[in-house]
């Protein structure tokens, strides 16, 4: 007998033009939690589709509580135990919690018919096991993400699983729901279930992980107990330079008020609000998840109406109305769905590197293909943009690659205020040091840069000054040089405390 | 760069196959039947093309955006039983009659534009279809069910004229399949080459995006079904000139169908993003080609129906299969 539950042996994956996995190995033993970092790329998504049989390996081999194992398709490996909770949840919105957990291994009874009396009742249990009281009869889309989530949990535990693979299982919950995942990522450890936990949060494999695998470049670099490694050690792993390098804030000059805000108010999403972002600046907008503050972006971008309030640009107030007005008005507004808002997915990189300027790559009535080709070259080389080509499909490239084609389609309309909502969200660590420096190429240059994080480091690193929103109002604002310039502080009044002056 | 060049080889290469296709239909009908490859009947196949092809390219419009428009047979119809009704009025004046024509086609995709964007309805499916049996209660409302005829020669003369018959190879083609290569010359410019046109298709791909981006998605989206009513209308024009009636029973004939028919087979697809105007004008060809063919050789309209519906399943068949296994290559490429 192993004394792993999931060990895997020179595992080698090709795709077109790259190796995934090269010679990779990782063994998990039974009831730990395991993380597993690696960068954007790194071959974590490959990795675990191979344990899940979604993809087969060329070379290497799998062993499931030490029995070689071939896994052919996903029934493969959850016949073995294997589940996997993927980031973008697998649940049928319209369907009840019951449909989604039995779906594919219905209970019916002698007759033939579904036997939803009992499933009803399995799966209301399998759900307050883990600690979640609902009506399973009820649409699983009628609940939260943290709720969707478990069901995906409550699945993995009525196959028996010996290992539930959970990828960036925290990236979409709130602090609430976290706390309730990490609570039941123990109870299942307790029930000797292993977990391998995929997080680009270091704080969160501190909390839970008793072991950490490293991945760079589709190779096994290490793997530790948790107690002996540490945040510099984990980074310095996995991109092979260390935490100081990450943010380079170059000192920055005030210039005048690019953009005013007056009592803006949205009917139950955002109350009076009023500030101040200068050119040369970059302004933080720090808070909760759900604090109002990718809605206020949005209103004043045009996306969604206002009820109230004024907008000034330059001193001189504006009307948005939608977001082709707010680009003539000079401001850009990067998305946080990346996919779902900021890129045609099926089209080129060309296509969507010019999609917001389409009339200014024109000569007379038609588009200038020359000239497109052209800014599209400058793109891929100063934004350090990989792809085999302007042509290629931009759903193909990786995360961090898209993200600085959404950033090379506004910095091709050449704006006066960009808003970055979440800039660096799901990519790796190496593509955020290059969404930094364009923040700060934009701003040597003049331009007002507003970033919306909810990474505190990030803020305290790039922001020269930071407003704290809570409930759709503003709570604080504070400078740099204040002393209440730090994480403690902002997260009081992102709590709702009062910051004592 | 290579591999961009590489790329749009392999989109030609694409409408080579149904090039292909067309004219291996051609040469084997050409066998089959002694009088296919005569001056007459090829000019017959344009004649009888330019319909479909008309209602295609606003079809083809409106599948770019991942939409549809079912309502392009009916709307034609209505347009012709439009200007039917100006006759039966006494208006005779061509200018007049040709006008109204095209603005009840435009207004038509207005109204379906509109009931998409601006009201919400959740996919043109279901607002075309029903725009559809609107339109083809109206159209015989309009004439009191009767079936107009006597049209001034200036309205017939586009869907009628042929060019005379003194001139080498191309006497007594029809001066409406000119108009077909126009509008899809002038098309395919719009489509690939200007502004709106490529908003067309990031529309399609991501409305959301597209709207994020400045692109007026609504605007937009309302042209497209408004260039189909356009087509619509020009169709209805060409049909005058053809048939010499407006008769509004004929809204439901399987225009809109046959209008799919030939974009699909072009390569368009029902997912949004693709489709070209010259591989529509192929498919639109093939279609006509195969109606004819089969006429010649006597076979019943049962048949004719059986073998384009065949072909329809097997253009797509070929596509996906095309598709797999290009990913197959590329996969294979790289070990």
């Amino acid at each position: 007998m192993s004394n792993y539950v999931v060990e895997l042996k020179h595992v080698t994956k090709r795709f077109p033009g790259v190796v995934a996995l090269k010679d990779m190995g990782i063994q998990i033993k039974p009831g730990e939690i395991h993380g597993l970092i690696g960068e954007n790329g790194a071959g974590k998504s490959t990795l675990i589709k191979v344990l899940t049989g979604v993809h087969q390996a060329e070379e290497g081999q799998i062993f499931i509580s030490g029995k070689e194992e071939k896994f052919r398709n996903p029934n493969d490996s959850a016949a073995a135990g294997v589940a996997c909770v993927y980031q973008e949840l697998n649940i049928e919105k319209l369907l009840s919690i019951t449909d989604n957990i039995f779906m594919n291994k219905w209970i019916k009874k002698k007759s033939g018919l579904l036997d939803y009396g009992t499933m009803n009742k399995k799966a209301k249990e399998v759900m307050a096991s883990l600690g979640v009281d609902v009506d399973p009869s009820k649409a699983a889309g009628s609940f939260g993400m943290g709720v969707q989530q478990m069901i995906e949990i409550a699945k993995a535990i009525l196959i028996d699983a010996k290992m539930i693979i959970m990828d960036e299982p925290t990236s979409s919950l709130g602090e609430k729901e976290v706390e309730l995942l990490m609570t039941i990522c123990r109870k299942l450890k307790s029930q000797n279930i292993a977990i391998l936990f995929v997080s680009h949060k270091l704080e969160e494999l501190f909390e839970l992980c008793d072991r950490v695998t490293v991945m760079r470049d589709g190779e096994h670099i290490w793997t530790k107990e948790i107690s002996e490694t540490n945040n510099d050690d984990l980074i310095t792993g996995m991109v092979g330079r260390s935490m100081e390098q990450l943010f380079v804030k170059d000192p920055t000059k005030r210039g005048e008020c690019a953009l005013k805000v007056e009592h803006l108010e949205e009917g139950g999403v955002f109350h009076d609000v009023s500030f101040e972002a200068y050119n040369g600046q970059i302004l933080g907008f720090a808070g909760l998840v759900g604090a109002g503050r990718t809605e206020l972006m949005r209103a004043i971008f045009g996306a969604d109406p206002i009820d109230g309030g004024k907008i000034y640009i330059k001193g001189k107030e504006v009307k948005i109305k939608n977001p082709r007005q707010a680009i003539r008005n000079g401001i850009a507004f990067l998305t946080e769905d990346r996919k779902g808002q900021g890129l045609i997915l099926g089209n080129t990189v060309q296509t969507n590197l010019i999609l917001a300027n389409l009339k200014g790559y024109c000569k007379g009535l038609f588009i200038n293909d020359k000239k497109v080709e052209e800014v599209g070259a400058e793109n891929l080389k100063s934004l350090r943009i990989k792809t085999p080509s302007q042509q290629e499909i931009v759903g193909q490239l990786s995360g961090g690659n898209q993200q600085k084609v959404v950033i090379g389609k506004w910095i091709n309309c050449d704006a006066d205020i960009y808003i970055f909502d979440e800039p660096t969200r799901g990519i790796d660590v190496g593509a955020k040091v290059e969404v930094y420096n364009v923040m700060n190429n934009l701003v040597k240059s003049g331009k007002c840069v507003i970033m919306i994080s909810s990474e505190m480091p990030e803020i305290l690193g790039m922001s020269d000054r930071v407003i704290v929103m809570r409930g759709g109002r503003i709570m604080a604002t504070i400078t740099q040089e204040s002393e209440t310039f730090n994480q403690e502080d902002i997260m009081k009044a992102a709590w709702g405390g009062k910051i004592d002056e | 760069m290579n591999k961009g060049k590489l790329k749009s080889k392999s989109k030609f290469a694409d409408r080579l196959g149904t090039l292909g296709a067309l004219l291996v239909l051609c040469i084997i009908l050409s066998f089959a039947s002694n009088n296919f490859l005569t001056q007459s009947n090829i000019m017959n196949i344009f004649k009888q093309t330019s319909v479909n092809a008309l209602i295609s390219t606003g079809m083809l419009v409106c599948l770019i955006t991942a939409g549809i428009d079912l309502s392009v047979g009916a709307n034609a119809i209505f347009c012709t039983c439009m200007m039917g009704m100006l006759l039966q009025k006494g208006v005779t004046n061509p200018f007049i009659m040709i006008l109204v024509g095209i603005l009840s086609g435009v207004l038509v995709g207005f109204v379906n534009g509109t009931l998409l964007t601006r009201l919400h309805l959740p996919h043109p499916f279901v607002s075309t279809l029903g725009m559809k049996n609107v339109l083809w209660g109206l159209a015989l409302l309009v004439v009191n069910s009767q079936i107009v005829s006597g049209f001034p020669t200036q309205v017939t003369w586009l869907g009628s004229a042929v060019l005379p018959a003194g001139i080498p190879v191309l006497g007594g083609f029809p001066i409406s399949f000119i108009l077909v290569i126009v509008i899809f010359v002038l098309m395919d410019v719009f489509l690939s080459r200007t502004t709106l046109g490529r908003s067309i298709y990031c529309v399609g791909g991501n409305p959301e995006a597209a709207r994020l981006s400045g692109i007026q998605s609504a605007n937009v989206l309302t042209f497209c079904y408004m260039l189909s009513g356009l087509m619509s209308a020009l169709a209805a024009i060409v049909l005058i000139g053809r048939g010499g009636i407006a008769n509004g029973a004929n809204a439901i004939q399987p225009y809109d169908t046959d209008a799919i028919a030939a974009c699909i087979i072009g390569g368009a697809s029902f997912m949004g993003g693709k489709g070209t105007m010259s591989g529509t004008l192929i498919g639109a060809l093939i279609i006509t080609v195969i109606r004819n063919g089969l006429q010649l050789l006597s076979v019943s309209t049962a048949v004719q129906n059986i073998v384009i519906g065949l072909v329809i399943i097997l253009a797509v068949l070929l596509d996906v299969t095309r598709e797999r296994m290009d990913a197959k290559a590329r996969r294979l490429a790289t070990q």
